[in-house]
């Protein structure tokens, strides 16, 4: 829960988190350490005092997790967006049972999301039926971008990931969540394109697809794309971690969204343990778009779109009555908590 | 001519290959890191990108014109490009080396070669350089009437400050590259599809080029971060915009 200065409390989802391991331990091949040291140049994005040392980043403990979103984060509640990565990391990069079990010790208050992965063909599909079964996944997290054998990488209009789709909506999975961002794959046509996302959106106007890092490096051809499939949302983390060193370009960023997609399908992710929640929040919520910025697109950054993005549009999209909520985590007393009630049945 | 005058003509030569993403010199953006002239003229250059897993085909378009632009020069005898520090490295010096297409380099893993992608970044090279130009005319209070009239001759004729000068360059010699002839009585600005633009669609036209240019922006920034965090000057500088 974040409280202005004024008073005014916001109730915080953090839509993207992570548990992960990736030390030396668990680490297949070379490919293993590139990845988890090209991550640790992107925690160097957050202030100096928010670095963390390199063995505690490649793999930080449960408590670590307790403190920096639950504690100082400022997260009434957070979403598991796992990363597989199994051809990289012997139990995963994320590893789902793990993200489980740290869901059954704070049940009211993490999401934990699966995978699939459509180049696993018909056992795959078993598989996913068994995992819902058992972990009753409301979303996945999917990663175009990983790699399988000879195979670099996949596309989300592949037949066998429509086969997927179906499959998960017959299962109840509601919000595709997938990696745009930036890809480590050689194919070319996967380089540059999110025309997959079109393709699925259009196919599946019952399934949300929150597209994650919002397509960054192609930022412009997302929006293009979001602007015209009202199931597309944008996944915020990455590109909002710019808010602490370019401050102006993150405005200016925000401002696309605002303008293409609004303020209903914004979602906040800090990404975690990439970066740490509370500073990241700590600027948004002190942020202000320039004059110029917010003129040219007609809106300001006011606190009702921050609370949207912060939590009330990741609430909707997974059925969390946040007036509810907040009573049974013991954050608010009755009245206020009906007020947030009131605007989530508006919203 | 001196070694040094040599050394410095490859590097002159190298500020005009651009990345095609960001549509800035590899210069500039400090990807190169070493340029040498040795015996009998060979040249040897390496460069390094912000992460291990930087697009290959990108990679592999900045190494061939990198070889291209050096090779123009005419006392340069080989040219060798090294890619440092990057998963795909051994791949794409060798096809470089060789002067292969980007498909033999992956073979199997490609479904064309790199001309529709450097055709779609020059479409979007002529977009941003397109949207500075027409903010800062706009802001000198050339009419928006006569921008979507105006001819190519009339562009050049215009008189300008320095600023205006170097944007209107910048869009000259991407207009080139997207117009094929240079006939001085076309539009010159148009869409990236050389349609012309309309008076009541300009702001909307405005806001979506907008979008193209912010996001070259945005990616050279996570670049620019990203390398300097990967070369080790830690932490990054704090609040420089």
């Amino acid at each position: 829960m974040f409280t202005t200065k004024s008073g005014e409390k916001i109730f915080v989802i953090d839509a993207h988190v992570h548990l992960w391991d990736g030390s030396a331990e668990n680490q297949r091949n070379i490919h293993g350490k590139q990845f988890i040291d090209c991550f640790y140049d992107y925690h160097k994005l957050s202030p100096k005092e928010y670095i963390w040392p390199f063995e505690k980043y490649q793999k930080y403990t449960d408590a670590d997790f307790e403190k920096d979103v639950f504690g100082e984060g400022y997260a009434d509640m957070a979403i598991f967006n796992p990363q597989y990565l199994g051809d990289f990391y012997y139990h995963g990069f994320s590893n789902v049972e793990r993200n489980e079990k740290f869901r059954q010790k704070h049940p009211d208050r993490i999401i934990a999301n699966g995978w699939w992965d459509p180049r696993n063909g018909e056992p795959g599909l078993d598989q996913l039926e068994k995992d819902v079964e058992k972990y009753k996944w409301p979303g996945v997290k999917l990663y175009t971008a990983e790699w399988k054998g000879e195979s670099k990488g996949w596309k989300l209009s592949d037949p066998w990931a429509y086969r997927y789709l179906e499959k998960s909506r017959e299962l109840g999975i509601k919000n595709i969540h997938v990696h745009k961002g930036p890809t480590i794959t050689p194919l070319n046509k996967d380089a540059f394109d999110v025309g997959d996302i079109d393709d699925a959106a259009s196919s599946f106007p019952d399934l949300n697809f929150i597209v994650e890092h919002v397509g960054l490096p192609r930022l412009s051809d997302f929006t293009f794309i979001a602007a015209q499939e009202k199931n597309v949302f944008a996944g915020l983390s990455v590109a909002i971690a710019l808010i602490h060193s370019r401050p102006r370009y993150f405005t200016e960023i925000i401002s696309e969204l605002l303008f293409w997609l609004g303020p209903d399908r914004i979602l906040f992710g800090s990404d975690y343990a990439l970066w740490v929640p509370k500073w990241i929040i700590d600027k948004f919520m002190a942020l202000e778009l320039p004059e110029d910025v917010a003129a040219e697109i007609g809106q300001q950054l006011t606190l009702e779109t921050k609370r949207k993005i912060l939590g009330e549009n990741a609430a909707r999209l997974y059925n969390i009555d946040i007036a509810q909520r907040s009573q049974q985590l013991g954050l608010v007393a009755a009245t206020k908590s009906k007020t947030a009630g009131e605007r989530m049945a508006v919203a | 001519m001196t070694r040094d005058d040599r050394t410095d003509e490859v590097w002159a030569a190298l500020g005009r290959v651009t990345d095609p993403e960001i549509d800035e010199s590899v210069t500039s953006l400090e990807f190169v890191t070493r340029v040498e002239v040795g015996a009998a003229n060979q040249v040897s250059i390496d460069f390094r990108l912000p992460t291990y897993w930087c697009a290959p085909n990108f990679a592999f378009l900045m190494a061939s014109d990198m070889r291209d632009a050096v090779e123009e020069l005419p006392w340069v005898g080989k040219v060798s490009i090294e890619l440092l520090d990057h998963f795909s490295a051994a791949l794409i010096n060798r096809s470089v080396a060789l002067k292969q297409d980007f498909r033999d380099a992956f073979p199997g893993e490609t479904d064309g070669d790199l001309t529709q992608i450097r055709r779609t970044f020059l479409g979007k090279s002529f977009q941003r350089r397109q949207e500075l130009l027409i903010r800062h005319l706009l802001q000198i209070r050339v009419e928006a009437s006569w921008l979507i009239r105006a001819t190519l001759r009339d562009l050049k004729q215009l008189s300008l400050d320095q600023e205006g000068v170097s944007l209107r360059d910048l869009y000259l010699f991407a207009w080139r590259r997207i117009h094929s002839s240079t006939n001085q009585d076309q539009l010159a600005f148009t869409t990236v599809d050389r349609g012309p633009l309309n008076l009541d669609g300009l702001k909307e036209y405005l806001r979506l080029i907008t979008g193209v240019r912010r996001t070259a922006e945005f990616n050279g920034l996570v670049c620019s971060s990203l390398l300097i965090a990967r070369k080790g000057n830690f932490p990054l500088p704090e609040n420089i915009v």
